[in-house]
């Protein structure tokens, strides 16, 4: 086990040193790409850190970007940029806060459109501010930050999301959640404060959502509540973690890289068709890889090696 | 205050216009046995829940080594020392057996983590008679090892009082008696029971006392011989009624 998780560090090592060169050697529409990939990886795989494990499938995801997007243009000429981060952190965990100790109590299909309405509800608030207190609708987003050094950031998010996963599957939270997805009644009868184990990872994941909005608005310029609380982009943070496999920490990178690369090419091609198309995407997902590419992988490993193993750590 | 370990009194529970548990009272002294008996729809699952907390009563009190545990949340009360079984076995499907037994070792009343924990959830595993089995998926085993799984899992919350809903059902002739040796041993290393059972033997030899409930009310209470005699007792499970 030591040497093989030896070799795992390693690598995972060796790959952070290769990404955090690409700005080095792609520019222009390689790096804006990179820069997709990235983003998409942290808030998929930040989405699957609490809907992985508790199935809980939430489509607040943008409502936490969208705030974090906002922060900055609110701040970000205000504050030096890691003050700006930390606020838009503050602010996100907050509202994860709220809204998780109000509404995971309810569950299964109540919780999916409760999430999506939150993201409606912030939207229309953000909206109803700017229109009746600043008086406009937009904002400008100047910030002194290099396309590489936004690159960057994120890829130092990705780590850290990374790293809280792996920390979160070995800790008792970890195997609270999963017990939670399995079965929340016994998660209560064995002892598992089920609303605090949920409320904690919502508003975890709700923090890297958020930052990575935060870090992502310089890229945009301009913004206004329909660009920063696109729904789409729940929906694709969603379609990525599913087709990659919410329930394994791996699985979410691995639906974000082909599913990037295909939004990429279909909002180029058919901008007008963009929704219907990405909804067909999602049924195919649902119905032709229910347990994602790192199910098919272990079910692959599975009939190769046996039965399947215990706890590996 | 009794000295007993459990003393519920006056508990009730309406759902809609039934009510399906009307002023019930029990107790468990320490290291006891207790049957909570009845027949099918008079409430003694609706009991269990009102106790561990799944339900919380309208009224009436449920005290618990001279505390009262009435309407906590679930998890309370599994930490300070009730765990349960249920009618329906519910395992954790998706984890292997070892992961089911940690899940009530590391959240009940020793809240333990790490190798020690897991040696003790080893442990548990092979009382019950799943050695071997602990990398196995739950959703694996037969329903006789489930119900061994959910066992263990109450286990290791290392309760003072257990609930049984029915855990011997369903068991084949050598299942029960070594599972109604299981229950024994249990009593005899001093963990209280309450146990709704309908297995007669099972009754007989383990129960101290036996607590019959029909249409959500007690109708008697005592050992088990002298209860099961009881006219009442007779009338409400083989009444003309159910003829």
């Amino acid at each position: 086990m030591t040497p093989r998780r030896l070799i795992v560090s390693a690598a995972a090592v060796v790959a952070v040193g290769l990404l955090a060169c690409v700005p080095l050697v792609f520019g222009g529409y390689g790096l804006s790409l990179a820069i997709n990939l990235m983003s998409y990886t942290v808030l998929a795989t930040a989405w699957a850190l609490f809907s992985g494990p508790t199935r809980y499938v939430s489509l607040a995801t943008v409502a936490f970007f969208g705030i974090g997007a906002y922060t900055v243009a609110v701040f970000g000429e205000v504050f030096a940029w890691p003050v700006v981060l930390v606020i838009a952190l503050a602010i996100g965990v907050v509202l994860a806060l709220i809204v998780g100790l109000s509404t995971l109590r309810l569950s299964g299909v109540y919780f999916v459109i409760f999430t999506f309405g939150l993201a409606e509800l912030v939207r229309q608030l953000v909206t109803w501010y700017e229109v009746n207190v600043t008086r406009t609708l937009g904002r400008y987003v100047f910030i002194d930050v290099t396309t590489a050094q936004i690159y960057w950031q994120l890829l130092a998010l990705a780590v850290l999301v990374f790293i809280a996963g792996i920390l979160i599957r070995r800790s008792r939270l970890g195997l609270a959640l999963r017990v939670i997805g399995d079965d929340e009644t016994v998660a209560r009868h064995v002892g598992i404060d089920t609303t605090r184990a949920k409320v904690t990872l919502f508003a975890l994941s709700a923090a890297f959502i958020t930052v990575t909005g935060a870090v992502m608005a310089p890229r945009w310029t301009y913004i206004d509540p329909a660009i920063a609380f696109n729904a789409t982009v729940s929906f694709q943070v969603l379609i990525m973690a599913l087709l990659g496999g919410a329930h394994r920490l791996y699985g979410p990178v691995l639906g974000v890289v082909p599913l990037a690369l295909l939004f990429e090419v279909l909002t180029a091609n058919f901008p007008n068709h963009f929704s219907i198309l990405v909804g067909a995407a999602f049924m195919l997902v649902v119905y032709a890889v229910p347990r994602g590419v790192a199910g098919l992988i272990e079910e692959g490993r599975g009939s190769l090696r046996g039965p399947r193993r215990g706890l590996s750590t | 205050m009794s000295s007993a370990l459990l003393a519920v009194s006056g508990l009730s529970r309406r759902f809609g216009g039934l009510l399906a548990v009307d002023d019930v009272g029990l107790t468990v002294e320490a290291g006891q046995i207790v049957g909570l008996l009845g027949p099918n729809g008079s409430g003694k699952t609706t009991v269990l829940n009102l106790i561990s907390g799944a339900l919380a009563p309208d009224s009436g009190s449920v005290m618990l080594d001279g505390t009262p545990i009435t309407g906590l949340a679930p998890h309370r009360i599994a930490r300070r020392g009730v765990a349960r079984t249920f009618q329906i076995v519910r395992v954790l499907r998706s984890m292997t057996c070892h992961e089911n037994v940690l899940a009530g070792t590391a959240f009940g009343a020793l809240g333990s983590w790490g190798p020690a924990a897991r040696r003790s959830a080893d442990d548990l595993l092979a009382r019950l008679g799943l050695a071997g089995r602990a990398a196995t998926p739950a959703s694996a085993l037969t329903y006789i090892d489930q119900k061994r799984l959910e066992l263990a899992r109450a286990l290791a919350l290392a309760p003072r009082l257990l609930l049984l809903d029915e855990w011997l059902a369903g068991l084949n002739p050598t299942e029960l008696t070594t599972g109604i040796e299981l229950v024994r041993s249990l009593r005899d290393e001093g963990l209280s029971i309450l146990m709704v059972e309908h297995v007669m033997d099972a009754i007989r030899s383990l129960c101290d006392r036996c607590t019959v409930m029909n249409v959500g009310r007690v109708i008697a209470d005592g050992p088990p011989d002298v209860v099961l005699a009881d006219p009442e007792v007779v009338r409400a499970y083989l009444g003309s009624d159910d003829a």
